[in-house]
């Protein structure tokens, strides 16, 4: 039962989160990936970077578990799936985190999104046993790695000869200051402008 | 009133909720829960698509490879949906739409039904984005699929944890959708900012 009660904390908090931090606003997720409105990107790169600061500071005094992590196998559909999801991230600006949390905040278009969700993960599910035979779940590095030792034997790591709580501090720390040395917006070029208004009506 | 946090404020409550998640039970992840609904809903329209297998670690297992593999856990969370994952899959959504009651953003009259730069860049047809929308939708959760994760479960929690699989992601993602959004909404401008 405590477990349930986390789960409901931790998922108010997060979609909480998500909503103040702008992600449920596909626009946002669209200029983040157009490289005009950078906040959204700045806040996941700081938020990924304190994150893993505070966990390797943390496994290293002690005070987490480092059983607690879960490590996502490497493949080569890690590569490919991550280059289908980008466009569709890109077209519909929702990832799907957000669709649900833009739905709960009256989004249409999110509820569309979500259908196609379902379906695409149908379609994966169906089609597993045929992907499972072809090369797309060909490990990489070993499968289950990390970059630094993280004192969770199930999970090897690729810099084995250096130190773990180092190597991710340095980690953490260099996404938070590219976090913080990012503009938070860049305009488009005024002369791509002109001559895409000029596209736009000769098409109307 | 400001509804969207400054980002450096945005980001260390984000750094902050996802290291609570991995401290008190595991990282977060999203994209399952969507085969799990889907199993759920599966399983209702034909019974016997879950069965008990005392075989598979988890106790149930299916004839379909994908909710058979990892000891049936698939299976599993579908026919015990109170389970950590998808109760907190629930919980996220209706923490953003607590959010958005206490003032935070949310959608209201046209916004609701397509961003700006949307109907800058294709106009105001709402059949027209809301297909997109459904066919963005089947790219991303068939693409997570693939990946065994999305931005929360690869990039974000992976990244924490220095995995290589959620460098790998990113990189994808970025790598085709950055390259793909310019070229799409190129001229839309930047909408009303939020």
């Amino acid at each position: 039962m405590t477990i349930v009660i986390l789960a409901i904390i931790i998922g108010l908090a997060f979609g909480f989160t998500l909503n103040r931090i702008g992600a449920t606003n596909p626009q946002n997720i669209i200029n983040m990936l157009r490289l005009t409105d950078l906040r959204l990107f700045k806040s996941i790169a700081f938020g990924i970077g304190l994150s893993s600061v505070l966990l390797f500071g943390g496994m290293a005094i002690g005070l987490i578990d480092p059983a607690h992590l879960s490590v996502k196998s490497a493949y080569i559909g890690v590569i490919i799936g991550g280059g289908i999801f980008g466009a569709g991230f890109a077209i519909g600006g929702y990832c799907p985190g957000t669709s649900l949390g833009a739905a709960a905040v009256g989004r249409k278009d999110a509820l569309f999104f979500i259908a196609g969700g379902l379906l695409g993960a149908f379609a994966y599910m169906l089609s597993y046993g045929w992907i499972k035979t072809t090369f797309l779940l060909d490990k990489i590095a070993g499968g289950k790695v990390t970059l630094a030792v993280s004192g969770n034997d199930k999970y090897d790591a690729l810099f084995s000869s250096f130190s773990g709580t180092t190597l991710a501090l340095i980690l953490g720390v260099a996404f938070m200051a590219f976090a913080w040395f990012l503009p938070n917006e860049i305009s488009e070029k005024p002369k791509n402008d002109k001559a895409n208004i000029a596209k736009a009506s000769n098409k109307a | 009133m400001n509804i969207r946090l400054p980002w450096l404020l945005g980001g260390i409550l984000l750094g902050v909720v996802t290291l609570f998640a991995v401290m008190l039970v595991k990282p977060v992840g999203v994209s399952t829960q969507f085969v799990v609904l889907d199993a759920m809903v599966w399983d209702m329209v034909a019974p016997d698509t879950i069965v008990e297998n005392p075989d598979n670690a988890k106790g149930y297992g299916s004839e379909n490879a994908y909710l058979n593999k990892s000891g049936g856990k698939y299976a599993a969370n579908a026919k015990n949906p109170l389970n950590y994952s998808f109760v907190f899959v629930i919980a996220m959504i209706a923490g953003a739409g607590l959010s958005a009651l206490l003032g935070g953003d949310k959608a209201k009259g046209k916004r609701s039904e397509m961003p700006d730069v949307w109907r800058k860049r294709f106009g105001p047809s709402k059949s027209k984005r809301y297909i997109a929308a459904f066919a963005s939708g089947f790219f991303v959760l068939f693409g997570a699929r693939l990946a065994g994760g999305c931005t929360s479960g690869h990039m974000m929690s992976g990244i924490m944890q220095t995995s290589l699989s959620g460098y790998l992601f990113f990189v994808a993602a970025f790598a085709i959708g950055t390259p793909l959004a310019i070229i799409v909404y190129r001229g839309a401008g930047k909408g009303e900012l939020s």
